[in-house]
């Protein structure tokens, strides 16, 4: 005689299941460190290529429309093609999927951190050259600090998409909660599947709050003028969402 | 190098592009998927905005629907759906999924097209005597258009990277010839499926790009 099956959530197969986060702690706990891991080193890896490449473009005008073209047509493949088409260079690797990731962050980083630099006052910039300042300074202390509202919002734009597309490295093996949800699908698993899924869109939110809380730490100066004209903030909101790329799937 | 000669033989294989696996019936699949997903999400969004738009409400709603949608992984929704009671009804799950990430840039780009329409010409043209009706067809559409038809681009991109997805959950489409390389461990087809998809998502792009510099300078705007 075998016992009967247990009744708990996990033999009912419930969506919602205290048991499966109990039980299942330390393989969730690996798979966030995984995702995140893997979406900040690709952010990061982007934002290293990035904005050496801005400043040239912005230096050498006429690198403007290459470097624009090619990074549309990286971000026009789809992320399951681009993993794919990385296969014979890197194999089943974590290398794969960051450096897959990284493409698609380099696209929106360097989009965000042209118009940033582009939309610096020349206002500023003469007062700048006025005062002395030589190319170097007046790159470090007046253009860059200038574009930090644009690469930020490139920056969390990019984190955000990074976050949602990591699930698909689990077609290589590592897709950090996406390896769950893959794993969850085949074996039906709905408690894993939800749990997975939510996780994502969590660190997604937090990763996203913690970059808007450095970009008011690294533009105080923006604060006192938010305040001060509130119609104008919402008008800008939505251009800058009109120049926000489609999503990235 | 050896790999491009091996992709590039599969490639010219016949045998690969005839029967039911192969790239032609694949193709057919993402095709219909995706102009049947564009042209649902487009019925859904496309009344919606124009209406949130005219009478310049719901701003909030259709601005930030396209930010928060961009935390949520279309990997997770489509196995959810899939898990769901709904996944037992053939494609639905994969044609919801699809739906529902393609509405909010449609939406959004909308609804910021009728809301940036020159409000002095709303005026004149009230001032003629428009009825609300011919307000919309006659003046806000026609000028909203080159963002309308930028949200339709973005849109059908997207939905052709998305189809590519539907492969995981066991949907047609080229993601198809990928899923099932990965599953033969067959490198050369894995990368002459995803040399396959990546074309088709730059050749949609492309064909928007060239309708719209071809189009007629109203249509164009500033999108073009």
């Amino acid at each position: 005689m075998t016992a009967p099956p247990p009744d708990d959530c996990l033999a009912r197969n419930d969506w919602i299941c205290g048991d499966y986060l109990s039980t299942r702690r330390q393989i969730l706990l690996d798979a966030v460190a995984q995702h995140i891991q893997l979406t900040v080193i690709s952010v990061a890896l982007g934002l290293l290529i990035a904005v050496p490449l801005a400043l040239l473009a912005r230096r050498r005008r006429w690198t403007v429309g290459p470097v624009l073209g090619i990074t549309t047509v990286i971000y026009t493949i789809p992320s399951l093609a681009m993993f794919s088409l990385l296969l014979p260079f890197y194999g089943l690797s974590a290398t794969l999927v960051v450096v897959g990731l990284a493409l698609y962050s380099l696209t929106l980083l360097v989009r965000n951190l042209l118009a940033g630099l582009d939309g610096v006052p020349a206002e500023a910039k003469e007062a700048a050259r006025g005062m002395g300042y030589g190319p170097l300074r007046q790159l470090l202390t007046v253009e860059l600090p200038l574009a930090v509202p644009a690469a930020m919002a490139g920056l969390r734009i990019a984190t955000v998409s990074a976050v949602a597309l990591t699930t698909v490295g689990a077609i290589v093996g590592y897709g950090g909660l996406g390896n769950l949800i893959y794993a969850g699908m085949n074996a039906f698993f709905k408690a894993q599947v939800l749990t997975a899924s939510v996780l994502c869109v969590i660190i997604a939110v937090v990763l996203d709050l913690l970059l808007l809380g450095a970009e008011r730490l690294l533009t105080p100066w923006r604060r006192a003028s938010r305040q001060a004209r509130p119609r104008g903030r919402a008008v800008a909101g939505v251009k800058r969402l009109v120049a926000a790329p489609g999503r990235r799937t | 190098m050896n790999t491009l000669s091996a992709v590039w033989t599969w490639l010219t294989t016949g045998a690969n592009w005839a029967g039911e696996n192969g790239v032609w019936h694949r193709l057919e699949q993402h095709v219909v998927l995706t102009f049947a997903c564009l042209v649902i999400s487009a019925l859904i969004a496309l009344p919606i905005a124009l209406t949130l738009g005219h009478l310049g409400r719901g701003g909030a709603l259709a601005v930030n629907l396209a930010n928060v949608g961009r935390a949520v992984p279309t990997f997770a929704v489509l196995v959810l759906l899939l898990l769901t009671p709904i996944g037992r009804y053939g494609q639905w799950p994969t044609i919801i999924a699809l739906v529902l990430f393609a509405i909010p840039p449609l939406l959004t780009n909308a609804y910021v097209g009728m809301r940036e329409v020159d409000q002095d010409v709303v005026r004149a043209a009230r001032g003629m005597g428009m009825t609300g009706m011919q307000l919309v067809w006659r003046v806000e559409v026609p000028l909203a258009f080159p963002l309308v038809l930028t949200g339709i681009r973005i849109a059908a991109v997207q939905l052709v990277a998305t189809a590519t997805l539907a492969a995981l959950v066991g949907g047609g489409g080229l993601g198809r010839i990928i899923t099932a390389g990965f599953n033969l461990a067959s490198t050369p087809q894995v990368v002459a499926g995803a040399v396959l998809v990546a074309v088709f998502a730059l050749l949609m792009e492309a064909a928007f790009e060239l309708a719209q510099r071809c189009a007629p300078g109203w249509a164009r705007g500033r999108a073009g």
